[in-house]
């Protein structure tokens, strides 16, 4: 089994799912599902700790005054484009066309940056604009360990998916890394489902009261 | 890599080996030595808990040091010692009656052991450290936050580098009883300790998370400035409640349902019965797993949800009786005409039976919220839960330490001391707790360093503790018997119970890849079903051929030992923040090593088949 999961699939050759192939790669498949349902608890959890302290700002700003749709607005795009162009880029892998699919993966690392980037600006603008810091009320705490929380992740998932691409540049896509790049990307549209709701439960909710 | 199998000898070699291991069984064999260091020093808390309580008034610990001993009591039991002793018999049983080769990421398995190992000695570094923890381990806020020192900071990062380890351990048991059951081994066929062990690794999955996210709240807010429980700062205390129950509650399933598997095994086993009610056995267990998430806030009755609220989670809590009631009854229909043998293993599951079942009605007394406004805080729940987790958790592990014994180590427990050890616990056991009941009745509450004399209290406190003895005295025994049978050696046949299951169809100890062809189960009782109507031997269900075996890391070590580190870092930055330094400098540790594990390709390597016929790896 083992050398020959090293092999270099290339277009055209079987397996169809090179993700399940193995044993492993199925092991990997299952457990990383039972992972994503551990998530959820855990952003569950953060939620209803955030639903519980949102009206807690003391003399801070409140969330509809504090929240702008614009920029949360572009953000969700944003994301939301990223886990489609992480559906191209495991599409490619399906037809083990490797290039395309660091193609794409590369594309949804991009994207990924940006919307960090704007999340950190977001943050930046609350701090020194608006003073809501973490420590500036209860409802300071739960926003930034919340949207941190996610934040964290997808910082987590960029450093993740980039290794994938660099370790596997030059050899290309076998049965061993195929489950790797596979998770992967259900981890990334696993933190894009997270956004969505934050982006409803947080930012929406918020404007409304 | 021929080669790699090859016997190592000598002492470092020996314990690079363990330090290394992805063998379920060595790590089993850790969780044992770790689970049970920690039950021994738990125990002595307990002792040193109970003399302080011997007399009124005593002065033998002071009122700080009472709280510690209690909180770390409290603590280093569930975590660090009943839930790694349940890990042992997971990795030591779970793999062997699935007919598998190991669990599905062995390396998982041994970074769970890892982070639970660092997790457990960084909590308890707290005492060499300023003080340990000393807000129960229940550690509500206010009273956790605003704690002085840093005993509470260990009690946060300790649980939370532990529970992460629990949290893997619980989806590779997953994986591994859903993807690695052997040929003709359905779910309907599986013993029920995988069965519980299936559905207690969906607890854990589930029930974990709410802990983590409560520690990572209340370490924000001790250590980071956050104000998640601070009233002052709009922060709400009753937040920690939900997440510790929606945790804790499940926690306690997870603690007694892979026991129940277990007593459901050693029933048929020295019954010579198949287990009564099976598929009912099975649908209570998944039942009360379902249930055990629905009932959280029975420990919340007094805090004030209101009358609805109460209602509500008093009918689920007394729900949870009836799947409960389904399993005694089915244990007892099991014994029932059946031929029993009174090993050691099944004494302690008899003596399970009623002591559990006290604990339940003990439970179910303290389910009628109404009434609970009374019990509450007092030692009637402390005699509750120690029925049930020392009557069903405890007596479980002695009765699957001895059980299992012969698997894991090749030889047998004395069964003579098996049952002097036994004695003294028992009735140890119900001295100390019955009557604490009644202490509770009579308004004692728990918690307390000292109770005051002429109330009626005396003597319940005195039986107590002299009961506490007599439990101590057992354990002792027990772990005598541990080292004369150590010592003596005397090596034991695969299958010295006249077993069931398929862990006995192969020789004791195990070679290191278990099965050397995968056998074929034609039924439940897969290895009774080849006594009855085969050889008594297990049909293989494939050719002998090479077997795929997973290499040895010593990154899972590394992983845990850079949170440990960071651990310290995170606690003490408050006092001074060139601590930070620490923090980096840890999880630098830990992020590398996965970014190696990452990057290393680690495929494993391959028994050859003409090796095996050579009897490689077998002893
Ligand atoms: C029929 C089943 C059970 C029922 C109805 C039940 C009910 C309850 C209730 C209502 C309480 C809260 C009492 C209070 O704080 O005032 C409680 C506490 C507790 N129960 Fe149970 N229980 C059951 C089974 C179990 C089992 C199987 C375990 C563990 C193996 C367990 C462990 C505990 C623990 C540890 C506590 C106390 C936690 C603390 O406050 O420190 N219970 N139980
Ligand atoms: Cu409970």
């Amino acid at each position: 089994m083992s050398a020959e999961e090293l092999k270099q699939l290339k277009p055209g050759q079987s397996p169809h799912e090179p993700e399940k192939a193995t044993l492993e790669g199925k092991n990997k498949f299952l457990g990383f599902w039972f992972f994503l349902g551990g998530e959820t608890v855990l952003f569950a959890s953060l939620f209803g700790t955030y639903l519980a302290l949102k009206d807690s700002n003391l003399d801070g700003k409140p969330a509809e005054e504090l929240f702008g749709l614009e920029l949360v607005f572009i953000m969700t795009m944003i994301l939301l484009t990223s886990s489609l162009t992480s559906v191209y880029a495991i599409y490619h892998m399906k037809n083990l066309d490797f290039q395309k699919m660091q193609l794409w993966m590369g594309i949804t690392v991009l994207l990924g940056l940006s919307f960090l980037g704007l999340e950190i600006f977001e943050f930046y603008e609350y701090v020194h604009h608006d003073g809501h810091t973490f420590t500036s009320s209860a409802f300071g705490s739960a926003f930034y360990t919340l949207v941190g929380f996610h934040g964290a992740h997808v910082a987590f998932g960029l450093l993740w998916i980039v290794t994938l691409m660099v370790r596997n540049a030059r050899r290309g896509l076998n049965l061993y890394n195929a489950p790797k790049y596979y998770v992967a990307s259900l981890y990334w549209h696993f933190i894009d489902v997270v956004w969505v709701f934050i982006f409803t439960v947080v930012y929406l909710m918020g404007k409304v009261g | 890599m021929s080669t790699a199998y090859a016997q190592k000898n000598g002492f470092f070699a020996g314990l690079w080996d363990y330090l290394t291991t992805v063998d379920h069984k060595k790590i089993a064999i850790l969780y044992l030595i770790a689970g049970g260091f920690f039950f021994l020093v738990g125990g002595i808390e307990a002792m040193l808990i109970r003399i302080q309580l011997i007399q009124p008034d005593n002065e033998f610990v002071s009122a700080g040091l009472y709280n510690q001993l209690l909180t770390m009591h409290g603590t280093t039991m569930i975590f660090l010692a009943a839930m790694p002793l349940i890990f042992t018999l997971m990795n030591i049983a779970v793999p062997l009656q699935i007919g598998a080769r190991d669990v599905a990421f062995p390396f998982l398995n041994s970074l769970g052991f890892w982070l639970f190992f660092f997790g457990g000695v960084l909590l308890n570094c707290s005492w060499f450290m300023g003080g340990a923890p000393d807000a129960g381990w229940t550690a509500y806020a206010p009273l956790s936050t605003t704690s002085p020192g840093h005993g509470v900071d260990f009690y946060v990062m300790g649980l939370q580098i532990s529970g992460a380890g629990t949290l893997i351990g619980g989806i590779n048991f997953l994986v591994t009883i859903i993807n690695m059951r052997a040929p003709g081994m359905t779910y309907m066929r599986m013993p029920l300790f995988t069965w519980s062990s299936l559905v207690t690794s969906v607890l854990i999955l589930f029930a974990f998370p709410a802990l983590t996210v409560g520690l990572f709240l209340m370490m924000f807010d001790r250590l980071f400035g956050a104000n998640f429980f601070d009233p002052s700062m709009g922060g709400n205390h009753v937040i920690w409640e939900h997440l510790f129950w929606i945790f804790g509650h499940p926690e306690v399933y997870i603690l007694v349902l892979p026991l129940f598997g277990l007593f459901s095994d050693i029933i048929s086993t020295f019954s010579k019965k198949r287990l009564f009610g099976y598929s009912a056995m099975v649908f209570a267990t998944v039942l009360i797993g379902f249930l055990g998430f629905m009932v959280w806030a029975h420990h919340m009755f007094t805090t004030g949800l209101g009358p609805v609220a109460n209602s509500i989670f008093a009918i689920a809590t007394m729900a949870i009786a009836v799947p409960t009631g389904i399993k005694i009854f089915n244990w007892l229909f099991t014994m029932w005409g059946g031929s029993i043998r009174m090993t050691v293993p099944m004494l302690w599951t008899v003596a399970f039976i009623p002591s559990f079942t006290l604990g339940g009605f003990g439970g179910v007394m303290l389910a009628a919220a109404a009434a609970d406004y009374q019990y509450h805080d007092t030692y009637f729940v402390v005699a509750h839960f120690h029925y049930v987790i020392v009557g069903g958790v405890v007596f479980g592990l002695f009765a699957g330490l001895t059980y299992w014994w012969p698997k894991m180590f090749g030889t047998m427990l004395n069964e003579k001391m098996g049952k002097l050890a036994f004695w003294p616990f028992f009735f140890g056991f119900h001295l100390t707790f019955f009557i604490q009941h009644f202490l509770g009745l009579m308004g004692m509450p728990r918690r307390y360093w000292k109770f005051q004399p002429d109330q009626g209290l005396e003597i319940g406190n005195l039986v107590s503790t002299l009961g506490a003895f007599l439990m101590a005295i057992g354990t002792i025994i027990f772990l005598i018997n541990v080292v004369i049978t150590t010592i003596k050696g005397e090596k034991v046949s695969g299958d010295p119970w006249d077993a069931r299951t398929l862990e006995w169809s192969i020789p004791s100890p195990p070679p290191f890849y278990n099965f050397t062809q995968t056998p074929l189960v034609r039924g439940l009782d897969a290895l009774w079903v080849e006594k009855r109507h085969g050889n008594g031997k297990m049909t293989p269900a494939e050719p002998l051929g090479d077997i795929h075996m997973p290499n040895n890391s010593f990154i899972p070590f590394m992983m845990s030992l850079g949170l440990f580190i960071a651990g310290f870092g995170f606690i003490y930055q408050v006092d001074n923040s060139s601590y930070l330094i620490l923090a980096v400098l840890g999880m630098a540790i830990t992020l590398l090593s996965m970014f190696v594990r990452s990057v290393k390709d680690d495929l494993g390597y391959h028994i050859h088949k003409e090796d095996l016929e050579k009897g490689a790896g077998s002893e």
